[in-house]
């Protein structure tokens, strides 16, 4: 309001930077504090089997370089991210890379094949009015079914008639994708005002017209949201469907290991590696949107 | 003399903006009285709304003094010593119309049946008695406006402050409205401050026109006048009338004059 | 009204059609007239169907029975359909039992899908869905009250909501154990954000005016939250209870696929899709749609209730 010019780390508070990496560091330091508080009872067992003593010091260094600790040390999960990104190769099996990769092809690809399903039915919805009757409520129904519990079934089923790998993976993720696609671009498609739909009639537009110059820009900024919200449960689709073949590969089938085994810093690092690329993947989606907007003569 | 309402010395109000200050009210000296009804007329950015605001205390000055019953503007609000009425309705949409009225009561402590006494007064007064049960969104622009007055009205304050009120209205529901505003002032004898852009409506509503003009934001003229104060439409047909709505805008051009 | 005659006639013959053909004898080696009779009698139905979607009807009642009907009968479509061609043409029961069989097994096993349904829907889906909301609910208004807070916590709300939640499961059952507490843990963590992010959203969401009349007012922080931001906030904070309705009971059921007791909806899926019994998988799979349709539309109902006031719910 009439206040003077703010200085420059009051100005950084009054944004979203500062109070999200002050928040981070205290969750950060909530981590560590919390790493110490649930391995400790393990570290003084193992302490005592040792024979050693111990001091405050000691139990706070030991529960923060634990082999398997209920709660790795931030530190511990970033040095196992390295060892498996950076030191090993990428063909291993052991090589996050590796599993970072099968699991980002197959969210790809089905994420592909789902936002092109998922605009086809929208735009079917919008011009012919059975498919929209008969289809529509059904689409809305099966949102609040719990679709990821059929992926095990799936992936078995198609394992059955001979189709494994890839295919059957992108399969769970296209099927979880269409949905926030077409619903998005059915209110996108429709968005356009009577006033701007009269317009075009007055032009006396065709269907085909309407659609190229009003209702597909219009409904943009729809088709992102949508987009934003499939890539990220696309995701989503491709760990599940890891779990149910027996983990081999990819990140779903990293976690599935880990809690095999009780390699609680494999699972971390899995967790990481999958949030880091979820981050990536929307932050993708929000670039791509912004330049389609600038092209579009948006203002920034 | 009748007390002073509000009472304002050298005001200015400047807003910090990245393209530098933007001096939205500047050196403002003006006094109201106790039962006077005193219109804001200029264009668009003179500060009209802006001076309203800081009289209500939703704006703060960055120089000159002002006084509200003889108390800072905070603490005349914190006294709830004026209702508002806003350009829009405001009205909330969960809540019926009585309710709505009813609203600052609540806020107020007020026990109930005396709220749902008040709300009864004040629809009737502003003509909207039988909708109390209706909801904001199945009344009509005007007829929401009109929820609003009686809402400002309901806890009794002394000072009316209005801020384009009828500004969203067609003519036709604006005169009618303008006529039971005055009608309104005529019974209850409250003191009222009136923000318009609509010549007419300040000269056929007001005691007192105050003419600003924009960029800095400033008084350029101040008219009273003095119609009977149950006055009709009709008098906007006679040749006073005439005279004052000339001055007035002959002061609007004044202040646009040394702009382009 | 001779679309709407059409129309009835279509579907009428369309399902004297399929009650003839669900009678049908093929010993599961259907052939090519079966096929051709399945295609012309779907092709029928889709006709009248099209009548129907598109018939105007004078009378209001009539034409919401008839919106009503469309969708259900393209449902009922789709399941005789299913039937017809896994009976007909004999498929192997391990790729895609049919709808009969499916409706046998949950008779059948009616007592096993209780015991699931309590174990991991009103166990853990529910006391981690109001753990979760509740706990969301309470960060976000004291967050209103902390800017700097509200600040930070928005974007990684928003980032929490995009990142893949599910995968903490076997961590929480590392740390709660194998029974439903470890499920209900991740269903808290899967819908605390989604709440978190609305409410503070919702909170924002009162206008300009509506917030400046309180402040004409004096009104405190408590009375103009109660007065008008929360209500103002109900239909973001709605919007947060529908999707995290779903997404409960996803984490719950997917939880279980990291190890549970010997019950739970995603123990017997995962389990039995093992077996092949896939009957058995889908009867959970039929019970985690109702459930789950059944509690969103428990929310939505109570939604109505609260926000009628809203422009997409007002009825004049």
């Amino acid at each position: 309001m009439a206040a003077a010019k703010p200085k420059p780390i009051a100005r950084l508070f009054a944004g979203h930077a500062g109070p999200v990496a002050v928040l981070g560091l205290a969750l950060v330091a909530l981590w560590y504090a919390g790493a110490v508080w649930l391995n400790a009872d393990l570290q003084i067992d193992a302490f005592a089997r040792a024979g050693t003593d111990w001091n405050f010091t000691d139990l706070v260094a030991g529960t923060w370089a634990q082999e398997r600790p209920l709660l790795p040390a931030p530190h511990q999960v970033l040095a196992e991210l390295w060892r498996t990104t950076v030191e090993t190769g990428i063909a291993s099996k052991r090589s996050l890379v590796f599993h970072g990769w099968v699991t980002l092809s197959s969210t790809l690809l089905g994420f592909a094949a789902g936002a092109l399903l998922g605009i086809l039915l929208a735009v079917g919805i919008v011009h012919v009015r059975v498919l929209e009757k008969s289809l529509m409520p059904w689409i809305i129904a099966s949102q609040t079914i719990p679709i990821l519990a059929v992926a095990p079934m799936v992936i078995v089923v198609l394992g059955a008639i001979g189709l494994k790998g890839l295919v059957p993976k992108s399969v769970i993720s296209t099927y979880l994708c269409f949905f926030p696609v077409a619903i998005g671009m059915v209110k996108g498609l429709r968005a356009p005002d009577l006033l701007q739909l009269d317009l075009m009639r007055t032009y006396s537009a065709s269907a085909r017209q309407t659609f190229f110059y009003l209702r597909w820009p219009t409904s943009l900024p729809f088709l992102f949201a949508g987009l934003k919200v499939a890539i990220s449960i696309s995701l989503v689709g491709a760990i599940i469907a890891e779990l149910p073949t027996g983990a081999q590969a990819g990140l779903g089938a990293r976690l599935l290991a880990g809690s095999y085994y009780g390699q609680t810093i494999q699972i971390w690092s899995a967790l990481v590696a999958a949030a880091l690329m979820a981050a990536l993947l929307v932050a993708l989606m929000g670039a791509i949107e912004r330049q389609v907007a600038r092209l579009m003569g948006a203002r920034s | 003399m009748a007390a002073k309402v509000v009472d304002i010395a050298g005001l200015s109000l400047t807003f910090e903006t990245k393209d530098g200050p933007v001096y939205a009210l500047s050196n403002v000296d003006l006094t109201i009285r106790r039962g006077e009804f005193v219109s804001f007329i200029g264009p668009s950015g003179c500060g009209k709304t802006t001076l309203l605001r800081v009289i209500a205390d939703l704006e703060k000055s960055t120089g000159g003094s002002i006084a509200v019953n003889g108390l800072s503007p905070e603490e005349a609000r914190l006294q709830r010593a004026y209702g508002y009425v806003f350009q829009a309705p405001a009205l909330y949409p969960w809540r019926n119309i009585e309710r709505n009225v009813t609203l600052p009561l609540e806020i107020m402590g007020m026990p109930k049946a005396e709220r749902q006494a008040r709300a009864k007064k004040y629809l009737e007064l502003v003509n909207l008695g039988g909708f109390e049960r209706k909801f904001p969104w199945q009344l009509s622009g005007g007829m929401q406006q009109r929820a609003s007055i009686a809402r400002a009205l309901s806890f009794e304050p002394d000072l009316l402050l209005m801020d384009e009120p009828f500004g969203a209205l067609d003519e036709i529901v604006r005169d009618h409205l303008n006529e039971q505003l005055l009608r309104l002032w005529d019974k209850t004898e409250k003191t009222v401050v009136f923000v318009t852009h609509s010549i007419p409506e300040a000269v056929f509503l007001s005691s007192k026109i105050v003419v600003m003009s924009p960029r800095p934001g400033r008084i350029i003229d101040v008219i009273e006048t003095d119609f009977p104060r149950g006055r009709g439409l009709d008098i906007r047909e006679t040749p006073e009338f005439l005279k004052i709505a000339h001055r007035v805008r002959e002061g609007l051009r004044a202040g646009h004059a040394y702009e382009d | 009204m001779s679309g709407l005659r059409h129309a009835l006639l279509f579907l009428g013959i369309a399902g004297l059609g399929a009650i003839a053909m669900l009678d049908a004898h093929t010993g599961g080696e259907a052939g090519a007239g079966y096929a051709l009779s399945l295609l012309a009698l779907s092709l029928l139905g889709w006709r009248g169907l099209a009548l129907l979607a598109n018939a105007r009807l004078g009378d209001a009642r009539r034409q919401r029975l008839a919106d009503l009907a469309v969708p259900v009968l393209f449902g009922l479509w789709i399941v005789f359909l299913w039937q017809a061609v896994t009976v007909g043409f004999g498929v192997p029961q391990v790729l895609l039992p049919p709808p009969s069989m499916i409706l046998a097994r949950i008779l059948g096993s009616a007592d096993i899908l209780l015991a699931d349904f309590r174990q991991t829907f009103l166990q853990a889906v529910l006391a981690g869905y109001v753990l979760g909301c509740g706990s969301g609910f309470i960060v976000a208004l004291i967050a209103d009250r902390v800017p700097f807070l509200q600040r930070g916590l928005l974007p990684l709300g928003n980032l929490a909501s995009a990142l893949p939640i599910v995968g903490v499961a076997p961590i929480m059952v590392m740390w709660f154990g194998f029974d439903w507490p470890s499920k209900a843990a991740v269903v808290v963590i899967m819908t605390f954000f989604p709440m978190l992010v609305n409410t503070v959203a919702g909170l924002a969401a009162a206008g300009r005016q509506e917030r400046e009349l309180l402040g004409t007012y004096a009104a405190s922080w408590g009375q103009s939250l109660l007065a008008l931001r929360l209500p103002a906030a109900m239909p973001f904070i709605f919007n947060a209870l529908k999707i995290n309705s779903t997404l409960a009971l996803i984490g719950a059921i997917v939880a279980e696929f990291f190890g549970t007791p010997i019950v739970g909806m995603g123990f017997r899926i995962s389990t039995e899709v093992g077996r092949m019994n896939l009957d058995m998988v889908w009867a959970e799979i039929v019970l985690a749609a109702v459930a789950g349709s059944l509690f969103y539309g428990l929310v939505a109902l109570a939604e109505r209730r609260v926000t009628f006031w809203h422009p997409s719910l007002r009825q004049r």
